[in-house]
């Protein structure tokens, strides 16, 4: 989240899309339903059902999975053709004043951007999708907006195909309910209003994810809704630590801190930190990441230690490098890249830490053959699931085959839950909050941390004894925890916020910290090797004045539920990101009743800033510090690899050739698998569109073990429009089988209006849905209904996330009349 | 809100209804029946573990400030001071203590063997061993040390860690430390991907 839970009572109107908050996020909904009552705000909620969310909204518009470009890009057109946006906060704020390098060109007919090959079916040259520099590669701008290539007029003329009855014709909604939400979301373009949009996983697993959120981005900073108390950009997110996950380099491309993960091609520090260190774009920008070389020798020394020298750059020579792949390109080991590797035989082991790919992966029968090729597979767990079993009869079965054709070694580890071991979650909100032990585990279970420590010294142990391959890291590796089998949490966060290792000055020679003390801010990190810092993101959550995460003051001076003291809140303990934005030219406060951050004469109050504390207003460093141009993109140069604009592409299962641009109907820039497995259905076939959610009475593939939540929700069901279950001959309760072209699952009819037939481009199409909770393992009524045994492999070409809202399917009773 | 509500049970009680109504005085037996649950626990603030929201909630634990006996939940309930959820809980929170004290819960070390079709008990100590010679065996013989271009790697990517995101931000650290820094795994994902 850009802004927060408790923010969200700020908004004048709050579009709740891709995410069904009331009934997946109930406690954090109450926000919504406190601006309605306090501020006479207006929910706007978009989604394929009518459901709880939708139930209490002022308007509610129901679209095809899939298609949710298509609808934001219309609220861009909506709010550029009849000037409802903020025109000021768009020229003071984002690169619509930049001006586009000649070349850039987008074919409206063939749906595709300048540098495709045609014959490669690829983008081949992305040079264009960039701006123009002056000699001192600086982006040139036009402060008018004027110029036919600045990003504004370019936008302008993008979004023109864009008008209500396009989106009419392909998100399956009237046009006029489309322009009554739009009329509400665009109401908040003057400066006295702001509006926020809640959205979840129901826009992150489509072909065109980052895309989508790219065009979200785009209207608020066009609405002037970014960095505003009420306002933001709002991932709801669906784990209790999937943020401090992601923050902590839980993922193949990143190390913690959002570092890029260095490559083949980076043979040295100096190297790595020449490639992934931005330069600035605008003369004054503070382009914040040119402080890379600090945050990332200070990781290298939190890992490695006194073992991190100078020589070796800092520890960098025994960090591994993500190879390159032999076609081009760095080797992607994002989780569907994972699995397939793993199936075509390219793995041996792997860890699972309270995962279970085999639930919650895209297309479980490949995950499950998969595992099958492995040697040895560790899972440290609550309960026993269906990743650690996959070796049993009933889910063999799904590849037919048997346990004794499965060769692989399985280790399941009895683990710690959430109330057993103290540490910290951060929530999406950014509040870094910790977490007390209440009680010991059951029976032999153990923390994760210490499951972890005595793997990891074990095998050092037998390094250590028998010496082997590059020893060397493994060596290496500072574990200097009182008890090395288990490392205290808080001895972990200290790491984590870093600390000095000599005595620190400043340019000015002033001792700012002693050797041994705590770091308090996120610049006291060094770039040569005076200071151990885990993940920069985090300083100043644990200082000499203590851990801040474990604050609990509720006091609220701001009256805008900022709540300052209570946790701590990454990073630098500022509750609304990029909120310069809050304030205009001379840092006034858009709406004094709602301040972010003010200027005073000599410096920011209010919120911590997104800003340097005392740099003036009219400095132009820019609003955007993390960005080498200081200002938002709405065009995006040369970061995403399927174009420099959100376009309106079909999901890779379409009902529909894509209204705009037959040609092209789906994302170009998509890579689909090629095993047996990975393949498609066309619409002839399985004419159903399909999409999965969640319950409120169930969490994901946990609950399925608990039994007053069973009983709430005791098995799986299809949700099935009334029109469709008359043609099929379906009543509520029959035993119905939904089955695409990778498997099928069955389970009960629930016969609803909830979700209407739709007209897309001039046809019917039919639409349902069903809850993802149940599988093999669990009490009551499983039966295996395992919601991806049905759901696609294809993934978003630039975040790899799956597409397992907008598939196609077929639908049929079971059974005898 | 909290607080008020149990003013007003209070005042209820003590309003005089069950002494002028019944002809004798209810007072000292609802409230015992009404301190006996939670009076003696100890109170530990935690986070709910589901979704992001992170309501506040309180764990109560009976026996362990007694000698010989084993803490166990006997409830949990939302934080009324957290200012996210302010004491309320949804239809999963609210059943949490079953998600702790939970007869399906893992309690010993299983091993699954090739070709098998059960589960055995085994040792902590038997079967961190195995699983450390077992990587060990696999990163001596598959760890990338150089490139086709003979450049440095030392990427090991037959090996893949998935997890924690309901793990600690310290226990994530933890494993990016101890299996990419460490070992050299190259595949760690977590949910956030999917």
């Amino acid at each position: 989240m850009t802004n927060g839970w408790t923010d969200i009572a700020n908004a004048d109107v709050v579009l709740a899309m891709g995410g069904n908050p009331a009934e997946n996020h109930p406690v954090g909904f109450r926000f919504v339903m406190e601006a309605r009552r306090n501020r006479n705000a207006k929910l706007v909620a978009v989604d394929p059902r009518f459901n709880r969310t939708a139930a209490v909204a002022d308007a509610f518009v129901q679209i095809r999975a899939g298609t949710d470009i298509a609808f934001i890009g219309g609220l861009i057109h909506y709010a550029l053709s009849r000037n409802r946006f903020h025109e000021e906060y768009v020229r003071l704020f984002t690169n619509a004043t930049f001006l586009v390098k000649e070349g850039y060109a987008f074919d409206a007919g063939k749906g595709v951007f300048s540098g495709w090959d045609d014959e490669r079916k690829a983008y081949t040259d992305t040079s264009s999708w960039n701006y123009e520099l002056d000699e001192r590669g600086f982006a040139r701008v036009d402060p008018t907006m004027q110029h036919p290539r600045s990003v504004f007029q370019v936008m302008k003329a993008f979004y023109a195909r864009y008008t209500p009855e396009m989106v009419a014709s392909i998100c399956g909604c009237a046009a006029a309910d489309f322009e009554k939400a739009a009329e509400l979301i665009t109401s908040t373009h003057t400066p006295d209003r702001a509006g926020t949009i809640m959205y979840a996983l129901g826009w992150t697993h489509h072909s065109h994810s980052v895309q989508l959120i790219h065009a979200a981005g785009m209207l608020q900073l066009l609405l002037g809704n970014i960095g505003r108390p009420g306002g933001g950009l709002n991932a709801l997110r669906g784990h209790a630590n999937i943020q401090g996950g992601t923050d902590c380099g839980m993922a193949y491309h990143n190390l913690p801190g959002y570092i890029p993960v260095p490559k083949a091609d980076h043979p040295t520090l100096d190297a790595f930190l020449a490639a992934v260190t931005p330069k600035p774009l605008r003369p004054a920008s503070t382009n914040f990441w040119a402080n890379t070389d600090r945050f990332t020798v200070s990781q290298l020394k939190a890992y490695y230690g006194a073992r991190a020298t100078k020589a070796n750059g800092f520890g960098y020579d025994l960090h591994p490098r993500l190879p390159q792949a032999e076609s081009g390109g760095y080797e992607n080991w994002s989780w569907a890249y994972i699995f397939d590797r793993m199936y075509r035989g390219d793995m041996e082991g792997l860890f699972s830490f309270g995962m279970n790919p085999v639930s919650n992966g895209p297309h479980s029968r490949k995950v499950v053959d998969a595992l099958s090729k492995l040697k040895w597979l560790v899972v440290a767990e609550n309960f026993d699931q269906e990743t650690a079993s996959f070796w049993r009869d009933d889910i063999q079965a799904l590849v037919d085959k048997t346990p004794a054709d499965v060769a692989t070694e399985v280790f399941l580890l009895p683990a710690a839950n959430f109330a057993e071991k103290d540490g910290a979650f951060v929530n999406s909100a950014r509040w870094i909050q910790w977490k007390w032990k209440a009680v010991d585990p059951p029976g032999q279970a153990l923390a994760d941390q210490e499951i972890v420590a005595r793997i990891f010294l074990a095998v050092r142990g037998l390094y250590e004894r028998e010496g082997g391959t590059f020893a060397d890291p493994v060596l290496a590796l500072d574990w200097w925890y009182e008890n090395p089998v288990h490392p205290t949490m808080a001895e972990v966060a200290r790491e984590i916020n870093g600390r000095a290792l000599e005595d620190v000055r400043d340019p000015a020679g002033n001792l700012i910290l002693r050797a041994g003390q705590q770091l308090a801010r996120l610049t006291d990190a060094r770039a040569d090797g005076t200071t151990a810092v885990g993940n920069w993101l985090y300083t100043g959550m644990y200082t000499e004045a203590g851990n801040l995460t474990e604050r609990r003051s509720t006091a609220d001076p701001s009256g805008l539920g900022r709540y300052s003291e209570w946790s701590f809140s990454w990073p630098a303990n500022r509750r609304i990101l990029y909120n310069r934005c809050s304030a205009d030219r001379e840092g006034r406060p858009w709406d004094p009743a709602r301040a972010g951050i003010a200027w005073n004469g000599s410096r920011w109050v209010g919120d911590v800033p997104d800003y340097g504390a005392e740099s003036p207003p009219d400095a132009g460093v820019g609003a955007f510090i993390m960005l080498p141009e200081g200002a938002a993109r709405l065009f995006v140069p040369g970061q995403f690899v399927d174009g420099p604009w959100s376009e309106h592409y079909e999901p890779a299962e379409s009902p529909v050739p894509n209204p705009l641009h037959p040609p092209q109907s789906s994302n170009p820039a998509v890579r689909p698998f090629s095993t047996a497995y990975d393949v498609l259905g066309t619409a002839d076939e399985y004419p159903i569109v399909c999409t999965t959610y969640r319950l409120t009475e169930h969490f994901h593939y946990w609950t399925k073990n608990n039994a007053y939540t069973m009983q709430l929700q005791p098995e799986f069901f299809v949700e099935i429009p009334e029109a469709l279950a008359r043609e099929k001959g379906i009543a509520s309760g029959d035993r119905v089988r939904v089955t695409s072209a990778r498997g099928s699952i069955e389970g009960k009819a629930m016969v609803t209006r909830r979700i209407k037939p739709m007209q897309v481009a001039g046809r019917t199409v039919h639409q349902i849905g069903f809850p993802i909770h149940w599988g093999f393992l669990g009490r009551g009524r499983q039966q295996g209904s395992l919601a991806n045994l049905v759901t696609p492999t294809i993934v978003d070409p630039n975040s790899h996330a799956p597409e397992y809202k907008g598939f196609l399917v077929r639908l049929d009773r079971v059974g005898g009349a | 809100m909290d607080q008020g509500r149990r003013q007003f049970l209070k005042a209820s009680t003590l309003g005089g209804v069950a002494a002028s109504v019944l002809g004798f005085d209810l007072t000292p037996a609802l409230a015992a029946t009404r301190a006996l649950k939670i009076a003696r626990t100890t109170e530990t603030r935690s986070t709910c573990p589901y979704c992001s929201v992170s309501c506040g909630v309180i764990i109560h634990t009976l026996g362990d400030r007694s000698r010989n006996v084993r803490a166990s939940v006997v409830h949990v309930e939302g934080d009324s001071d957290h200012p996210i959820n302010r004491g309320t809980l949804c239809p999963k929170g609210v059943t949490l203590k079953h998600n702790i004290v939970n007869d399906r819960r893992l309690t010993k070390v299983l091993y699954r063997a090739p070709g098998t079709r059960e589960w055995q008990e085994r040792t902590w100590d038997w079967a961190v061993e195995r699983i450390a010679q077992l990587v060990k065996d696999t990163r001596d013989r598959t760890l990338i040390e150089k490139d086709h271009q003979g450049r440095a790697l030392h990427a090991l990517t037959s090996v893949g860690v998935i997890g924690g995101c309901t793990d600690t931000n310290e226990v994530n650290y933890l494993l990016v430390k101890a299996f990419r820094a460490g070992l050299g795994v190259i595949p760690i994902e977590q949910q956030a991907r999917i």
